[in-house]
């Protein structure tokens, strides 16, 4: 096991002396943070220690909602605290939960309409189309055409349109029409996916052929078999080839 | 930060060879995979079996199993609180059904115990959704394509990625499960990806004999857990109670298990919650950051399920072993650690060294293929130098451009396509640099196919138990078996709920008996578990909050 020895892997980076530390303002305090570092990670630097606002740090769970301003700049920018890096002199606070109101409905009574959606979401109808939405979505989805192509009724494109919503909530915190967005976009999606998009048929048969008790007897069998069978078995397995067609189907059939 | 102009020369090394690997692959031809023996071999590259990182648990129910250290140090840690600060008499909130955790299985828990007819209160340490569920990107196996695959040539995949050692009845119940849970999931609303006529789209991830990968672009995850999260909230009976960790498992005088100390994390209270049944949902451990290793898990991820499932005296298995998924991202710095999907190799991006030379197969299972850039990076000496000192391979992306026509990167994966973006990648013309990273725990408690543990009342599913994926998961296994298992715990505990459960006092005296235990094996220690929250203080600040103490991981 020698070689063994020789796999350190928690090689840390080495530690240079020039990192160029730049202000930034959370909250309007100054702090003196490495300009390479993302928000979550400044801040953490900093000496914060997050309870909210922070999540998956991965960009995708929609837990660090940030808003900054950069020192003499009229405009407001939007990030996630755990994908933006930090500038020099930005005046930021993380938005860590904000207030929206969202309908409660049954799913299995509700069909396949924009009528479903208008009646939940009367307020769909008071989005004034001024794109702020859009400008502030780190994630880059098109929300007004969204919420448009649902007052035209067009729930497939919005649906689709939507489908990078992360649910973070900055679209909301902006809207003049006082809309949240992102649960209209979440019951458009659900609709698409349960009522609009064509059904799987193959799920049916598969779930039926499991209820039959169509595998049983052949795993049973496997679940019997020793390690050595079982390596036999599965070193004999044939493999579905990387490029094969949808409409492949394997030469060996025994367990099928 | 987009690719120094050294890396980018490095990449150039990659585009030379990027035309002749993809014909190979338009051709059929493979990188040979390995046998099985040579896959025994590649493992010792594997930190799972350097002998330093762990250490043999002096207490509890599997005394003398030898674990990871950073697992060890909390299973053999004080509780938080003193049990004798504890007035039981006091209960604060009843409820048939207590879920701890507020992932995937958690939420499928509460939905199908709502089904049941139970009351449900879900405790989550963070926000409802906050968990490594959210995280999954590449998909969800299940063999629903039946003129080509069946059950059984998934229990065989999970059986061999594991090593020959899940637990048969348990992979028996993923496999049989897994349609049912796919068309579940459609039926509620899910995206999934589809041909127009609505047939499933799938692909192979690594260790699969068939292509049996359902996903909803390449944040399945995501999708999964938005949908099922919202019918959640459309359920009268489920509540969900927010930042309110379980710090402890409550027990009653029968021995059963009668629900749990909460803590609220804002205002600092603890609250006592009693339950007919209760259900550990709680994840797993990557932010404990095993051997130094990044990690792709979620700020929640602290092993908190395991220690308080093994105070009480349930057992944990398989617990040796930790995923380290091949690819997580190792540039640029911002993004260090970050998961970046097996799906890119499953469709079809060649792993490739600093000298554009492909080294392992994309598709062996996990452990195989991460052991594969270890000994790259570390042994051979092949790796790429990134410039926070780091190594790294090439995963080659832009090969699947060519392979599936122009445009496929952007629209099969435009969650990655986007964040890379962000940072001046495009993951479409430019490889991206990986190395292995701390993913998924693999072990962890012992349960039944009915999700019940060894106390009576308390049920467990999902990253937190073991036994499901022997020593090493296969990609689109872990989505699968917290709906599989988050479904059944959920359903059964509410059963018990209505059936089986008995009244009687409340104590926390299996704490006292573990503290008790912890003394006489001569253990002193200032750890406190669960963990909680990791802290990422810089020690400079540390060493200046003169007033804040650390207690183990307590501030």
């Amino acid at each position: 096991m020698s070689a063994a020895k020789k796999t350190r892997t928690n090689v840390k980076p080495k530690k240079t002396l020039d990192i160029k530390m730049i202000p930034i303002f959370v909250m309007g305090k100054r702090y003196e943070v490495p300009e390479t570092l993302t928000i979550m990670k400044a801040m953490e630097y900093a000496g914060f220690k997050f309870i909210r606002g922070c999540g998956c740090r991965g960009g995708i769970c929609g837990a660090c909602a940030t808003v900054y301003r950069k020192a003499g700049d009229y405009k407001l920018y939007a990030g996630l605290a755990c994908q933006t890096v930090v500038e020099p002199n930005m005046y930021l606070t993380q938005m860590p939960f904000y207030p929206a109101n969202r309908a409660t409905y049954k799913y299995s009574d509700i069909g396949a309409g924009p009528e479903e959606i208008f009646k939940l979401y009367p307020e769909l109808f008071r989005c004034v189309a001024c794109n702020a939405c859009t400008k502030v979505c780190p994630m880059g989805v098109e929300v007004m055409d969204m919420i448009a192509l649902l007052k035209q009724g067009n729930i497939a494109r919005a649906a689709e349109l939507s489908f990078s919503c992360i649910q973070c909530g900055l679209c909301t915190s902006r809207c003049m029409g006082e809309l949240p967005q992102y649960h209209i976009a979440q019951l458009a999606r659900r609709i698409y996916g349960g009522k609009i998009a064509p059904r799987a048929k193959h799920l049916g048969e598969a779930v039926a052929a499991v209820r039959e008790g169509k595998y049983d007897q052949c795993l049973s069998t496997l679940a019997g078999m020793d390690e050595k069978g079982l390596r036999k078995v599965y070193q004999e397995r044939e493999m579905e080839p990387a490029m094969a067609d949808e409409d492949w189907v394997p030469a060996d059939t025994k367990f099928l | 930060m987009p690719y120094s102009s050294e890396l980018k020369e490095l990449i150039k090394v990659v585009e030379r060879t990027r035309a002749e690997r993809a014909a190979r692959k338009k051709r059929g031809e493979e990188f040979p995979f390995m046998p099985l023996e040579e896959r025994e071999d590649m493992l010792q590259y594997h930190p799972d079996y350097r002998e330093e990182g762990r250490r043999a648990l002096k207490v509890g129910p599997n005394k003398g199993y030898r674990i990871a250290h950073e697992i060890a140090d909390l299973l053999e840690a004080r509780s938080r609180v003193d049990p004798n600060l504890v007035d039981l008499s006091v209960v604060d909130m009843e409820t048939d059904v207590l879920i701890i955790g507020g992932g995937g299985a958690g939420t499928a828990a509460a939905i199908l115990a709502e089904e049941q007819g139970a009351q449900v209160i879900m405790a989550t340490k963070l926000r409802h959704g906050d968990a490594n569920t959210m995280m999954a990107e590449g998909g969800i196996q299940a063999a629903t394509k039946i003129e080509k695959d069946s059950p059984c040539e998934h229990y065989l995949d999970a059986m061999g990625g594991g090593h020959f050692r899940c637990v048969p009845e348990l992979i028996r119940t993923l496999v049989t499960e897994a349609p049912d849970v796919i068309q579940w999931l459609e039926e509620l609303g899910v995206m999934f990806s589809k041909f127009p006529d609505g047939r499933l789209q799938s692909i192979h991830g690594a260790g699969t004999s068939r292509k049996r990968m359902h996903y909803c672009g390449d944040i399945s995850g995501t999708e999964i857990m938005r949908t099922i999260r919202d019918e959640a909230r459309n359920r009268e009976k489920i509540s969900v109670v927010e930042y309110a960790p379980a710090v402890e498992l409550i027990l009653n005088e029968h021995g059963d298990c009668a629900g749990a100390l909460l803590y609220n994390l804002e205002t600092e209270e603890y609250c006592i919650v009693k339950a007919k049944a209760t259900i550990l949902a709680a994840g797993g451990c990557g932010r404990l950051h095993i051997q130094g290793f990044m990690t792709t898990n979620h700020y929640g991820a602290t092993a908190d399920g395991l220690v308080l499932g093994y105070r009480a005296g349930v057992e944990v298995c398989l617990l040796h072993t930790v995923q380290y998924h091949p690819t997580g991202a190792v540039f640029p710095e911002q993004v260090e650690g970050l998961l970046i999907t097996e799906k890119f190799r499953g469709a079809g991006a060649n792993m490739v060294n600093v000298e554009g030379n492909q080294f392992v197969n994309e598709r062996e299972p996990r452990d195989v293929e991460s052991s594969a850039c270890i000994r790259e990076c570390l042994v051979r000496g092949m790796g790429v130098p990134t410039p926070t000192g780091r190594l790294g391979v090439w995963l080659d992306s832009p090969m699947i451009d060519i392979l599936s026509g122009e445009g496929t990167v952007a629209r099969e994966f435009p969650g990655k396509f986007i964040l890379m973006n962000r940072h001046g990648i495009d993951i479409s013309k430019e490889p991206m640099l990986v190395y292995p990273t701390l993913h998924y725990q693999n072990g962890g408690l012992k349960i039944d196919p009915l999700c019940a543990t060894s106390v009576p009342g308390l049920y467990a599913a999902g990253e937190v138990t073991g036994g499901v994926h022997g020593e090493n998961r296969l990609m689109g296994n872990s989505l699968l078996d917290v709906m599989v298992f988050g479904r059944i715990a959920g359903r059964n505990a509410a059963i018990y709920a209505r059936e089986k459960a008995r009244e009687g006092r409340l104590t926390l005296e299996h704490v006292r008996s573990y503290h008790r235990e912890l003394e006489a094996a001569g253990m002193v220690t200032d750890m406190v578990a669960p963990m909680l929250l990791p802290d990422y203080t810089d020690p400079e600040v540390r060493k200046r909050q003169l007033t804040s103490h650390y207690v183990g991981t307590l501030r």
